[in-house]
């Protein structure tokens, strides 16, 4: 038996016929082929498959493409808009967030989730928002100061972040 | 990892998953978040043939102060009990606790009532269920009934709630003014579930314990109330040494878990260790 969904992704609407057990992951990756969201430790523990869903992080691999039926879904794919990226994106390239890139995804889009909720974080706000997110070059002193650059280049657009 | 072949079938309400269940029988399960249900599907400890999802009944997403008693919709996330002031006004340990479940985006999926109904011994709320002296709300075919949180945990992984029933909810009554709660745990590092869990709730009149109550979960197959330390301190002076003399024997009468992370005297270390810190942290 498949399931008829239809899934909001990065803006545009979607309807596909999905298995029961297609993890949501999956489904971003192989069905729409938006291979931005990685899959890493598959156990729920690594955050590499971090997405928002209805604006929140989750983790695509431990829930059911079903269960995001009706659903605004965004990837890492749709943070940058017109071309133009995203304050996260910006703040990963200026201060070096990124070594291997595999956890990248996933880190950008549980930052979103927390400058959404809390435009200023602390030092330790971002670490503790980053517990569901492992980077196993182990580049989390960068990849804190490129949401630090996110906090401010989203608080203070016009000014040039140093 | 992708699970076994399943179905999918999307509930319009409590009563109409309670419907569906009937028709399936043992072959169904309750999805919610899913965020025990689908890890273990992928590892192929558990196979059933039909999902019935209730996330999105919006009949069970609420948390409401109901004359006297806190009432939380089964279907709350962690992260909604994080955010309630209503939560944190009736025990500080509420969102204390969801804070430490997890990571945020388990806590934006996770559910109270499913991590209720699947009672990992790890788990942080059934101690908090309680310590709180929840009342566990469940439906079923025959209607609905209640049953204390210190009678729903009976073992590893099992409650009270039948094969027929549905979670809906927990009643919480609001403390008395001047009730102090927290939650204290020592995690398992990568899963962030409890090696050892103490919530503890006490008032403290005119220098003496005038309402204490502790549970504790993580050290035995099933969460359990203290019974040990609520009656050696009500009626006493929260002093430390009252306290640390109080928390001795935890764990003594039940039977303690033990695996590569945590041995059992490692873990009745730990129950005293976080009892002790649980009480001074509400008592001074």
């Amino acid at each position: 038996m498949s399931t008829r969904i239809t899934v909001t992704v990065n803006g545009q609407a979607v309807t596909r016929d999905v298995e029961g057990r297609t993890l949501l992951v999956h489904f971003l990756r192989d069905t729409l082929s938006l291979t931005g969201t990685h899959v890493g430790c598959d156990t729920s523990n690594c955050g590499a498959c971090t997405i928002l869903m209805d604006g929140q992080a989750v983790k695509s691999c431990s829930m059911l493409a079903a269960q995001a039926d009706g659903a605004e879904i965004t990837t890492v794919e749709g943070l940058s808009q017109n071309g133009e990226m995203h304050p996260i994106q910006e703040g990963f390239r200026e201060e070096h967030g990124l070594q291997c890139g595999f956890c990248t995804p996933g880190m950008m889009m549980a930052a979103v989730d927390l400058l959404k909720n809390n435009s200023n974080p602390s030092e330790q706000e971002i670490r503790e928002a980053l517990e569901g997110n492992f980077c196993r070059c182990t580049g989390y002193h960068n990849i804190v100061k490129s949401i630090q650059y996110a906090a401010k280049k989203i608080n203070e657009p016009e000014k040039e972040v140093a | 990892m992708i699970p076994n072949k399943v179905d999918y079938v999307r509930a319009d309400s409590v009563d109409d998953a309670l419907s569906l269940m009937a028709q399936h029988g043992m072959d169904a399960k309750l999805l919610a978040g899913g965020h025990s249900l689908i890890p273990a599907m992928k590892l192929r400890l558990n196979a059933p043939g039909i999902l019935i999802d209730i996330r999105k009944l919006s009949e069970l997403r609420y948390i409401k102060n109901d004359g006297g008693r806190l009432i939380i919709g089964a279907g709350s996330t962690h992260h909604d009990i994080v955010t309630s002031e209503l939560a944190g006004q009736a025990y500080h340990m509420l969102p204390e606790a969801a804070d430490l479940i997890g990571d945020p985006q388990v806590r934006n999926m996770g559910t109270l009532g499913g991590s209720l109904a699947h009672a990992d011994p790890a788990a942080d709320w059934p101690g908090v269920m309680i310590a709180a002296h929840a009342h566990i709300h469940l439906k079923g075919p025959d209607g609905e009934r209640t049953v204390a949180a210190d009678d729903f945990f009976t073992g590893f992984y099992s409650t009270a709630l039948q094969d027929n029933e549905i979670l809906t909810a927990v009643s919480i009554p609001i403390p008395a003014a001047g009730t102090r709660s927290t939650y204290q745990k020592f995690m398992q590092p990568a899963s962030r579930f409890a090696i050892v869990g103490v919530a503890a709730a006490a008032s403290v009149k005119d220098g003496k314990i005038e309402h204490i109550s502790v549970a504790v979960n993580g050290l035995a197959d099933a969460a359990f109330r203290a019974t040990n330390i609520e009656e050696a301190l009500l009626g006493q002076a929260p002093t430390a040494a009252n306290i640390e003399e109080a928390v001795k024997g935890t764990g003594s009468d039940v039977m303690v878990m033990a695996d590569h992370f945590a041995s059992e005297e490692y873990r009745l270390h730990l129950a005293q260790v976080y009892a002790k810190r649980a009480l001074l942290a509400i008592t001074q």
